[in-house]
Parts: structure tokens; C-alpha cells; sequence
């Protein structure tokens, strides 16, 4: 078994014959409150020449009722999404929700067992996938493009904005499932954030739980845990809490206001997804990206951070025209200015 | 040919579910077979004093005992024959008791088996000839690798028992893990003021030659006549004039070497001696931050030496040692605490490793013996240590417990509120594994007497958090004693990082010959009765190379491998094993097979008068494993004592027993 690495670990691109072109499954989830999220990742792969396919007739991926009710069916429903992405002819199929992911992706684990592979292919009354090919919009994003790619398509960069990735508790665990990126310490939303210009808070709160479903059953859990990476990313300095999570992103923003009260605190940072920022970094239009849809306006943490970057941009000017230092000179001293 | 057949009853072992007397009964009926007896136990003193009777009785001349494996007791019963007159190799064994009697309760099909191995002994020994082994001279000098401990140790006790020794290091100073330790559990001696004296009499006892800043490079050659070739490599230093007076440090302009010494908490000088008590006391030069050679100018330390030592042309040397015998000590190597990214080793600073602290505890480390966070070189009052990181995880395919981790961190933990009182240590383990002399009172004292707070649970997460009093670490944690989770703020995260195989140990291993496992400890040829030798005659194994353990335990596998050592070059001349490759000259074809496919070495080709090739066994060398006779398209190389015809005959013989059952 391979070790987790740090960092930069993310395990290298597979040789894929097609990387500009990808089955593309979003999730009901992606047709109701996270619109957005949809909206905002068809801008930016069409962008970045990332063709998506949408798979053909897809159901729901059973998501967690499925599997607290019958593993088998649980399965049979990703299986069956896998099978439809298969006549996309595309190699791997992406997802934007990390707990579609985890459910296709559980879903081809299981399939290597023989008693459940063949319940699963009674199910559905034909043969099961092989592997599955599904990963998330992220890892494609990475990996089928690369940050700098993206970097180098980069318009307008997010200079001066401090975000703070959150990538929420299933993104990358279970590890020897998910396959990609550090479990403790995922960096790939932060890549792609800096390529955007943007500003990478070391936020340690990166896989955290958001209280996730809680927030039915066991609202006060939910505000405990949300209150907690709020807390943290205000700490860090951050202006937003970037995400890549529609459950995550519903409990940080939509929720806000419980979260707020059993706080009694006043946290107003905005909670957008990566895409939406990504998208905005590649010069796309607000409208394109869904801004609206967010409950909490993304709008004054940009204004705050442009000018941030104007009165620094304006103190560096007037330092540097007091005294100017050749970069070559400071290379061994770290504090130094201009270093 | 008259044979003579003892089947044993090993008290019960093996007469509870095979029939000795019907073998010995069947055995009578053998072909050459003239006597055939069974006896309680073969092997002790009557039972071989009636094999020897017999021989002389019955005129035989050979034996087959059918008892145990040859593992056991092949030995005793070659001697037997011997004493009787016999060649230790007209014997043979069938074991009856492994691979017959532990195995089924089927007693009626196990005496047939009996009877059938029985059979086949009896073939292969109407087969056999008389072999004799040859002996040879050997080199009474040792090979040390590694001079940590171990090495230390076991150079000094084959010095002091009359052997040259050549002590190698990789480091430029000797004294490995142990000379960076602070105190040792559980006296808290200080670690160097125990071992200083017996590097200083590494450094001046006449018998050991010491190559440091060296490696091994290639291994040839065979138990008591190793060929080594060691690459010395230049330490830009000419250490014949070099008095370790310490000039060049001080003038040294490039100050901003990462200390490996010191484990990269502070920094040194391009040109260096890592500790005051270095032996040899020499400085060296890091050419990768010498200015020197990174920019092409600088020679201040050259100007700067009264001994006229520096020398920026120098090159490596190669130098080639013959020795007897070799002692592996090639210690360990520390688990990469970043490789945790839930402790945030490597992102926060005033997360460390255990070794980096115990740097910081030592009086010549980087902070002069203050305890000092590394982020901002304040006190730190509450210290958290974090246990089994990089041990007992199969995640991080690290399963095996590193065996001195408790130990050391009950100690740090100690030593942290002896030097500040007023601190806080908090221990998080899964076990306490205290099973030495003294150490699970040590573990006691450290809970009782120094009030540090075990807490039994793992780490979930550690990360920033503003204090009261600044920046400070928060510890989140379940205690599963109480069923909660726990948090704590720390000032300081001390990892108890494990253990792990000194990096190159495999290529080490296969210049050697030596088997290594899957985490690059060396395999001991016997883990209960072999414990310092290797399956390789002439090479034994001391200290961490083998597996984790702590100082005492490598002293004592240092000189007990000394001792082997010792007692194997005390001879003047080594008896070499007749069960080799032979080859038969008008029948080798000179395809050279066989030397392709020898994996020691031992058979070269030899070009004959008429300027044909010929394949030759180099006796000494020869391990005897047989790849060569196989290989051989015309047979022409045979392994003695198990000749194709020797084992061609066993297997006629199993055949025909199969026939006549299945009729």
C-alpha cells in the first residue's frame, strides 16, 4: 500500500489518450441548491477547453439514504451511472460533489467482490462496470489541466484576496478509496487558488467536519462544528471560505444565520465555491458564475480586497522609490523587502 | 554396501501416531539393509553409543536414522558415525517427526510414509561417496560497517581480543544516534560522557583502522577471505595535518548550513567538525555549500589554517581491505515525520521530532541545553508528546513497534520539567512498553514523582491557535481511558518519530549477501538461536540494522556478534563445506551458463591448453545451492552429495513404492 504523502503528493496525471474530454455527472444536488456550483463549473471547463459530456440518463447516485437501507441498491445506482457514462466513450467521469464521488466511487470498490458484484448485476439486469472511472471536477481540474494552465489562463487574477480552501471531511478520505491528493492536508483547491492570484490562508481546518447532514437531526452539532471552521478562518485572515462541497457550502452560508445565533457571534465571510472564483479569475462574467445565488454577498469581500491590494500596491511604490534594492542583492536575507 | 537403519521414537513425538517398529520392520526388507532397529531416542547418549556399537558390530558402512529434522540433530549423528569410523557423509536422515508424525494423526498412512522417506534414505545413501572437506587460510581482520554504538562496541571488543579491525562510517564523526542523545533512559546518564571514552578508544587503540565519510562499496570473496573495496570520500581536508583546531570555522563565511548534526534546527559552517567530542576531530567541507565551490571564490579557510590542512582539489579514494570476517552496523534511520500531515510536522515549526528536542535538551546543541520553541525562541510551558508516529501504523506500512519510543519520551518528558519547572508535559500513547531493567519504575517515576500527564489516545489533529500569551499549538486528542476527546494548547509538539532501516540498508544488504526484510532490517539467521549471524557464512549483524532496539540491547548484539567473530578467526584455517559444485572436465561444453547463473561468483571459466573453455568451481566461494547444476545442458556440473543420480534415486525409489501401493 502506498504511503500517504505530503503536500505536493497528489499521485501523477495517468497517461489518459483524451484529457480534454470528460464524462460529466452533476448530481442532483447540482440541479436544486447547488446550481450554482453546476453553472459556475460548465463556465470554467468550457473556458479552460475541458469538454464535458453529461452523461445520458442519470439517476441519482442513491447518495446516503441508499446505503443505510441496501448496500446492494446503493450499488446498483452508481453502477448504473457508471454504465451510462461508459457510452460517453469519455475515460473518466467527473463529478462536482464530493459525496456523489464517494458513492460511484465506493460503488466500484465493492464491485471487486464477486457475491456483490453479481446481486449488483441482478439488479440491474446486465453487466457492472469494471473500475470506476469517476473523480471529482477538482481532480480533473488538476490533473486534466494542471494550476498552470490555468495560471497562464488567468484574466483577471484574484490579487489580495485571502481565501481559505475548505474541502470538507470526504473530499479525500477514505484515502485508499478516494486516490487523490494528501488526506490530512489536501492542497489541490489551494493550487488552483493560487494560480488564480488569489491569497492561500495555511488554513488548518481543511478537512474539518461542517456537521454535514447534522443539521436536520442534530441541529446544535451542526452549528457547533460550522461556528468552529468560521472561527478558524477568521483567524487565518481570511475573506472567504472556499469550497467544494455543496452540503459544506449550504451549512456555511444558507445556514449562516443558525450558525450565528448559538455562536453569538457575527461571522460574514462569503462562502463561494472554488469554480466560481476560478471563474472569475478567468475574466468570465458574474452572471455566468451564479454570484447571486449565494445567501451571502460575495461582493464586498472582492471590493475589500481590491483595495487592500491598491493601498499596498501604493505603500510598496512609495518604499520602493525611497529606496530602491536589486533583487540579486537580498536573495539570502529572507526579511528583507524585496525578497 | 551393508546399511544399518534406527528409526526413533522421540519419546511420544513421533511413536504416537507412526509405527516405529513396522518401519524398522519394513526397513530390514530394504535393499543393502543388513540391520534395522528402532530406540526411544536416538540422539542421546545411549542412542548414539548403540549407533556406534552397530557400526562396529555389523561391519556397515553407512547409516540411516529416521527421527527428527536435519535441522536438529544431523550434526550429532555425523559425529556418531564418525567416531565410529565412518565418513560423516555415508549418513543420511529421514525425518519422520516435522514432516510425518506433527503433521497427521492417520497413523496407518503415516507409517507407510515413514516407511516410504525411509526408503528413499536408503537409495540416496547407496549413492553416496566419501566426501572430505578442505581447508583454506583466513584473514584474521574484521570489517565493521557503521560506527554508531554497535560498531564502536564491536570494534572494540574484536581489537581488544586480538583482531585488526576496519571500522567504516558513513559520517564524518563516529558515534552515530547515541553521541546526539542528551541523557539515556532510564539512569539519565549523560549519553556522551558514557559513550566519549569508548570513542576515544576507537579513535587510539593500534589494532582499528577508521575510514570515516566512507562507504562500502563492493563485497567479493567468501567467509575468512572478504575483499572490500571502501570509497573514502575527501573531505577537501587533509586530515594527516588537520589538528581540529577549529580556525576555519570560525572564519568560515558561509554560516547557513543546515546542521544535520543538530538535526537541522540551527545552522553550522560549510566547513565543519559536528561536535566538540567528534572522533576523528577533523574538520570537513560541504562542498554543496562551500563557497568555494558553489561560487568559485571564497578560500578564507585556506588562508586561515596554521596547519596548511586545506586542500579544495583533493579527491575520493578508493581503498580495498581484506578481511576474515564482517560485522553490519549500520543503525537506523528516523521515521519522515512530515509524512503525518495530521501533526502538521514540517508546515508548523514548533512541531518537532524527538531527536530535534533531544538536541535541544543537550548542552552542546543548538541552544546550549535551553529549551527554546523554534517559531519564536520563547520557553515553552506546556509540552505535548506525541507517541507511536511512524510505529504500529499499518496505514503508514509501519506496523512493527519501534521499541524505544515510551522510553525516550518518558525521559524527554522528565527532562522537560526538570528544566522548567513550572511546564506542563503531557504524554499521548496507545501502550506503554516498558520491558526492560528498570523501566517500567522509570515510566512510574516520570507519572508520579514528575507529574507528566499520560493520556491514553491517539492525535487526531494538531494546528495553530492563538494564546492567551501568543501563538501556541492546539493538541486535539481523544483520552480513551475516560471516553473523551481532549484538547490541549501547547507550546511545543514533540514527535516520538520511529524507527526505521538506515536508508541504503538493501543495497548494503546485497553487496553482503545478506537477506534484508520488507522494511530493510537485516534477516538474523535464526530469530531464537541465531540471533547475531546472517544465512551468510562470515557476516553478522549488530545493533538497529536488524531490528529497533535500544542501547543496551545493541551493546549487547555488538559484542555478542564480536564474540562469534572471534571465536571463528581464532582458527588458523577454515574447514570448507565438500557439499559443492563439481564440475566434470571432458563433459563441460564451456557454454558458460553456469557462470552466468551463479549468484555468488564461484564459477569462472578457464581456458584449457587446446583453447577450449572450461567451466571451474571456486571451492571456497561455492555456497552449494545448486542453480549451476540445473542450469547445465549437459550435466557436467554436479553438487556433491546431492549428485542427479543421488537424488534420481530417491525419487525411483518414491515412485516405486507409489506403484506397488496403487496395484
Amino acid at each position: 500500500m502506498s504511503v500517504p504523502g505530503n503536500s505536493s503528493a497528489s499521485p501523477a496525471t495517468p497517461a489518459l489518450t483524451n484529457p480534454k474530454r470528460l464524462a460529466y455527472y452533476p448530481g442532483c444536488s447540482q440541479s436544486g441548491t447547488a446550481a450554482e456550483y453546476d453553472i459556475s463549473t460548465r463556465a470554467c471547463c468550457a473556458e479552460l477547453g475541458l469538454e464535458l459530456v453529461d452523461v445520458p440518463d442519470w439517476t441519482c447516485c442513491g447518495s446516503t439514504p441508499a446505503h443505510t437501507v441496501d448496500h446492494h441498491l446503493a450499488g446498483a445506482l452508481a453502477a448504473r451511472n457508471l454504465r451510462q457514462a461508459e457510452a460517453t466513450g469519455c475515460e473518466r467521469m467527473a463529478t462536482p460533489c464530493p459525496s456523489c464521488l464517494a458513492a460511484l466511487r465506493t460503488a466500484g470498490h465493492h464491485l471487486h467482490q464477486e457475491a456483490y458484484r453479481a446481486e449488483v448485476e441482478h439488479l440491474l439486469g446486465g453487466p457492472a462496470p469494471q473500475e470506476s472511472t469517476a473523480i471529482s471536477v477538482l481532480q480533473a481540474l488538476v490533473e486534466n489541466i494542471g494550476p498552470e494552465a490555468i495560471a497562464t489562463a488567468v484574466k483577471k487574477p484574484l490579487t489580495g484576496l485571502r481565501v481559505a480552501p475548505y474541502y470538507g471531511c470526504i473530499m479525500n478520505r477514505p484515502p485508499e478509496l478516494m486516490a487523490f491528493d494528501d488526506p490530512e492536508n489536501p492542497t489541490a483547491m489551494d493550487r488552483i487558488l493560487a494560480a488564480c492570484g488569489a491569497t492561500v490562508v495555511p488554513y488548518p481546518f481543511k478537512t474539518e467536519c461542517c456537521g454535514a447532514a447534522f443539521g436536520m437531526p442534530r441541529l446544535d452539532v451542526m452549528q457547533r462544528l460550522s461556528a468552529r471552521l468560521l472561527a478558524m478562518a477568521e483567524e487565518c485572515g481570511a475573506d472567504v471560505v472556499v469550497v467544494a462541497c455543496p452540503l459544506c457550502q449550504m451549512n456555511l452560508d444558507l445556514r449562516r444565520g443558525q450558525v450565528n445565533s448559538a455562536a453569538k457571534a457575527d461571522y460574514r465571510m462569503p462562502v463561494p465555491y472554488f469554480t466560481q472564483l476560478l471563474g472569475l479569475a478567468l475574466g468570465l462574467p458574474e452572471s455566468s458564475l451564479c454570484l447571486d445565488k449565494l445567501v451571502l454577498d460575495l461582493r464586498p469581500a472582492l471590493a475589500r480586497a481590491e483595495e487592500r491590494e491598491r493601498k499596498r500596491a501604493e505603500e510598496s511604490a512609495a518604499q520602493n522609490g525611497a529606496k530602491p534594492c536589486k533583487p540579486g542583492d537580498a536573495s539570502h536575507k529572507e526579511d528583507a523587502p524585496c525578497a | 554396501m551393508r546399511i544399518g537403519v534406527m528409526v526413533c521414537h522421540c519419546g511420544n513425538n513421533i511413536a504416537a501416531t507412526v509405527d516405529v517398529e513396522a518401519v524398522a520392520a519394513a526397513a530390514r526388507e530394504f535393499p543393502d539393509v543388513v540391520f534395522a532397529t528402532d530406540h526411544m531416542y536416538a540422539c542421546s547418549d545411549p542412542g548414539q553409543k548403540s549407533i556406534e556399537q552397530v557400526i562396529t558390530d555389523m561391519k556397515l558402512d553407512g547409516v540411516v536414522v529416521a527421527s527428527c529434522s536435519p535441522r536438529m540433530h544431523e550434526a550429532t549423528f555425523r559425529r556418531a558415525v564418525e567416531r565410529a569410523g565412518l565418513n560423516r557423509y555415508m549418513f543420511e536422515m529421514a525425518n519422520i517427526r516435522e514432516h510425518v508424525a506433527w503433521i497427521s494423526l492417520d497413523r496407518r498412512r503415516n507409517t507407510e510414509k515413514a516407511t516410504d522417506l525411509v526408503r528413499m534414505a536408503v537409495e540416496k545413501l547407496r549413492h553416496n561417496r566419501p566426501l572430505t572437506a578442505k581447508s583454506f587460510d583466513v584473514q584474521k581482520r574484521v570489517l565493521i560497517v557503521g560506527g554508531g554504538v554497535a560498531g564502536v562496541q564491536a570494534a572494540l571488543d574484536c581489537a581488544d581480543g586480538g583482531l585488526d579491525v576496519v571500522l567504516v562510517e558513513r559520517k564524518q564523526a563516529i558515534g552515530g544516534i547515541m553521541s546526539k542523545l542528551d541523557k539515556t533512559f532510564p539512569t539519565i546518564d549523560c549519553s556522551v560522557c558514557v559513550l566519549g571514552p569508548k570513542m576515544v578508544d576507537v579513535g587510539q587503540h593500534p589494532r582499528i583502522t577508521l575510514h570515516t565519510l566512507s562507504e562500502v562499496e563492493e563485497v567479493s570473496g567468501y567467509v575468512g577471505n572478504f575483499e572490500v573495496t571502501v570509497r573514502k570520500k575527501t573531505p577537501y581536508v587533509d586530515w594527516t595535518k588537520c589538528t581540529g583546531c577549529g580556525a576555519c570555522l570560525e572564519k568560515c563565511p558561509s554560516k547557513k548550513v543546515p546542521d544535520s548534526f543538530n538535526e537541522n534546527v540551527s545552522f553550522c559552517t560549510a566547513i565543519n567538525i559536528p561536535f566538540p567530542q567528534a572522533i576523528p576531530k577533523r574538520a570537513a567541507i560541504d562542498p554543496a555549500h562551500c563557497r568555494q565551490f558553489t561560487k568559485g571564490k571564497c578560500g578564507v579557510c585556506q588562508k586561515v589554517c596554521p596547519a596548511d590542512a586545506i586542500d579544495y582539489t583533493m579527491q575520493d579514494e578508493v581503498v580495498t581491505e581484506k578481511v576474515g570476517a564482517i560485522i553490519a552496523a549500520t543503525g537506523l534511520d528516523l521515521f519522515d515525520h512530515t509524512k503525518c500531515g495530521e501533526y502538521g510536522g514540517g508546515r508548523y515549526p514548533d512541531v518537532i521530532t524527538s531527536l530535534a528536542y533531544e538536541r535541544m535538551l543537550s548542552a552542546s546543541g543548538p541552544t546550549a541545553g535551553h529549551i527554546k520553541r523554534p517559531s519564536d525562541g520563547k520557553e515553552p510551558k506546556t509540552v505535548v508528546f506525541i507517541s507511536c508516529v511512524g510505529s504500529r501504523d499499518r496505514s503508514l506500512d509501519r506496523p512493527y513497534c519501534s521499541n524505544f519510543c515510551c522510553m525516550y519520551t518518558a525521559k524527554q518528558a522528565i527532562l522537560t520539567r526538570d528544566h522548567i519547572p513550572d511546564s506542563k508535559a503531557y504524554v499521548f500513547y496507545m501502550d506503554i512498553r516498558a520491558n526492560g531493567k528498570g523501566y517500567e519504575e522509570f515510566v512510574r517515576r516520570a507519572q508520579e514523582e514528575y507529574a507528566v500527564e499520560y493520556v491514553r489516545g491517539r492525535v487526531a489533529q494538531v494546528y495553530p491557535q492563538a494564546g492567551p500569551d501568543g501563538p501556541q499549538l492546539l493538541v486535539r486528542g481523544a483520552d480513551t481511558l475516560l471516553g473523551t476527546q481532549v484538547e490541549i494548547a501547547a507550546d511545543l509538539v514533540v514527535l516520538a518519530v520511529g524507527v526505521e532501516a538506515s536508508k541504503g540498508a538493501g543495497s548494503l544488504a546485497e553487496k553482503l549477501r545478506i537477506s534484508y526484510d520488507h522494511y530493510g532490517f537485516f534477516l538474523e539467521g535464526h530469530p531464537k538461536l541465531k540471533p547475531v549471524e546472517t544465512n551468510t557464512a562470515g557476516v553478522y549483524l549488530a545493533g538497529c540494522c536488524q531490528a529497533p532496539k535500544d542501547i543496551p540491547s545493541s551493546v549487547a548484539q555488538a559484542s555478542a556478534a564480536a564474540g562469534k567473530v572471534l571465536s571463528l578467526l581464532s582458527k588458523d584455517k577454515l574447514e570448507s563445506d565438500p557439499q559443492i559444485a563439481m564440475v566434470t572436465g571432458n563433459r563441460c561444453i564451456g557454454c558458460g551458463k553456469c557462470e552466468r547463473t551463479c549468484p555468488f561468483g564461484a564459477i569462472r571459466m578457464r581456458e584449457m591448453r587446446d583453447g577450449s573453455q572450461r567451466a571451474e568451481v571456486v571451492e571456497t566461494v561455492c555456497q552449494g545451492c545448486g542453480i549451476c547444476s540445473v542450469t547445465c545442458p549437459v550435466r557436467a556440473i554436479q553438487l556433491q552429495h546431492f549428485t542427479d543420480s543421488q537424488l534420481l534415486a530417491e525419487v525411483n525409489a518414491l515412485c516405486r513404492t507409489w506403484d506397488e501401493t496403487s496395484e
